[in-house]
């Protein structure tokens, strides 16, 4: 399944590099990334492909929820169908 | 494509705003049920909900999560039970059915305990009627509507004027809960027969046999998408559409998905603005950020009127079906704006029924006092059925008279239902005009002036 985990929160070193290894460890292959600071906020946008994780999407969930915790971070992760379905009128195409 | 921005609109929409699903409503069709035999109704009743449901409420919470959207309630609305029941005259049987149903399903609301008695009541109908204080009272999640009045049958004033004294049973056996029952109970003019909402949902004749209804949400968002807007009325109604095209949006998605799991035929997704006594989700507040002091000001009727048709021109566009009730609900116990509105004086039961003619629904959730007669009731019912009956749109009652309470108190119903303070009503007697009884003809669909 296609989906967007975002991550906002203060910046600091490695945050790249936790949600990436925490993504690779549930064998979710990262697709695009975009990260830019929004007023003052480390603002990071993946697009990911969970068809070769074994977890469920909840354990995926809770998985990003306890790293959130560890540090200090706001991580969603959502499927890419509800961003299709709000921000283009055609929603035949495939968003990103 | 799109932007980092759109999705971080997306999870503020949710995560402050109060972005939310309101509700996926399965509606189940229950005239194969239908036998001569009061026991044999209730076990097919039974069988069939719990086949086609039992699901429901696992399937709502795995698409929230999945898609991050709230999902806040899971419905059930069922064919009109007075059309089930009517051969084996076992309603009080299938109330009991119902709860268990309800109950073990885990679901927060079954509606279609409902009648359609917009032209005449056939005498079990009444005796029907009769027992909705029943089902309201000794159940938690049956609701209940009537339908007395279409623009093309004219007014069931029969019918009007029983239902007064049925909400004064409602209230008079819920007297220790601030008369609750009234809350699960809608008497409606055009009722629509695929309604997600409650109380006043229920299957239609006329619908497949297991339907997915969604009801959206999000005055939140609409109110915030409104703060950031200076200029003139045309570019806000043009923000409220395109705010409106995204919750729908979400909407149809969530329909879709919550269809082809329930393996029930997409319906519609109504694209109401229900408003919920939490902060920043009022419609009231829209209302003031487009520039009134308070909700209740000369210039309601106005804005309300542009913020229902804008919320409709988005939310057409965003969705292949649309249905239900559509627009902008204004239930006074459950909007934390109208609710001050009322405690400062500036809302009062004569501008919320002029709001009525502009907007969907009716006088929704609002508290009287609990001494009002069952004709001035009627009379309240009659007023605002008119308006739908004339105007050619659905506009429902939903009063509670608080028993024991007077203008000024409050009724305290909590979760979803929030708190009313009971308001003033003009005490002068329609007894005559109600016990005349008989039919309001249909009026002219021509000459409108």
């Amino acid at each position: 399944m296609k989906a967007i985990v975002s991550v906002v929160g203060k910046d600091k070193k490695g945050i790249i590099a936790k949600v990436s290894a925490c993504l690779f460890d549930m064998d979710i292959n990262i697709e695009n990334i975009s990260q830019t600071i929004m007023q003052d906020y480390f603002t990071m946008i993946m697009a990911v492909d969970t068809s070769e994780c074994k977890l469920k999407f909840d354990d995926i969930k809770q998985e990003l929820n306890s790293l959130a915790e560890k540090m200090g971070l706001e991580i969603h992760i959502q499927l890419q169908s509800i961003f299709d379905s709000m921000h283009q009128i055609d929603t035949t195409k495939k968003g990103l | 494509m799109y932007s980092s921005n759109e999705i971080i609109e997306t999870i503020n929409m949710i995560s402050q705003q109060h972005l939310d699903v309101r509700t996926i409503t399965l509606g189940i069709s229950l005239f194969d049920c239908i036998t001569d035999s009061k026991k044999r109704t209730c076990e097919k009743i039974y069988d069939k909900i719990m086949s086609k449901a039992n699901n429901l409420v696992k399937i709502g919470n795995d698409i929230s999560s999945e898609l991050g959207v709230p999902i806040v309630n899971k419905r059930i609305s069922v064919t009109p039970i007075s059309l089930i029941s009517a051969s084996s005259k076992g309603h009080l049987e299938i109330i009991r059915t119902l709860d268990k149903i309800a109950n073990e399903i885990g679901i927060d609301f079954l509606g279609g305990y409902s009648a359609l008695v917009h032209k005449a009541m056939t005498p079990y109908e009444k005796e029907f009627l009769l027992s909705i204080p029943e089902a309201l009272s000794t159940t938690g999640k049956i609701c209940s509507s009537v339908n007395v009045a279409t623009s093309k049958a004219g007014i069931n004033m029969d019918a009007i004027a029983l239902m007064g004294k049925i909400v004064k049973d409602c209230a008079y056996r819920t007297k220790d809960d601030d008369s609750l029952a009234c809350a699960k109970l809608v008497v409606f003019a055009n009722a629509v027969e695929d309604n997600p909402f409650m109380a006043g949902a229920f299957l239609g004749t006329g619908e497949d046999d297991t339907v997915v209804n969604v009801g959206v949400s999000g005055p939140g968002v609409v109110k915030t998408a409104l703060e950031k807007v200076d200029g003139d009325l045309t570019q806000v109604a043009e923000c409220i559409k395109q705010t409106a095209f995204k919750i729908t949006r979400v909407g149809q998605l969530v329909a879709k998905e919550a269809s082809n799991r329930l393996g029930a035929s997409f319906g519609i997704v109504d694209l109401s603005l229900a408003p919920t006594p939490v902060v920043g989700d009022s419609v009231a507040h829209i209302l003031e950020e487009i520039g009134l002091e308070s909700v209740g000001a000369y210039g309601t009727t106005a804005c309300l009127a542009m913020l229902n048709d804008a919320v409709k021109k988005g939310g057409i566009m965003a969705c292949s079906n649309v249905g239900g009730l559509s627009g902008a609900f204004i239930p006074v116990s459950e909007d934390a704006g109208m609710i001050k509105a009322t405690e400062i004086g500036a809302l009062n039961l004569e501008k919320l029924e002029a709001m009525t003619a502009v907007c969907s629904v009716g006088l929704d959730m609002i508290a009287i006092p609990g001494d009002t007669t069952a004709e001035v009731i009627s009379g309240i019912i009659a007023d605002e059925i008119a308006i739908g009956v004339v105007n050619t749109k659905t506009t429902a009652v939903r009063v509670i008279p608080v028993y024991g309470k007077k203008a000024g108190e409050y009724a305290e119903f909590g979760g979803l239902l929030g708190r009313a303070p009971i308001m003033n009503i003009n005490k002068y007697s329609p007894a005559k005009f109600i016990n005349r009884g008989g039919r309001i003809p249909a009026p002219l669909h021509s000459n409108k002036n």
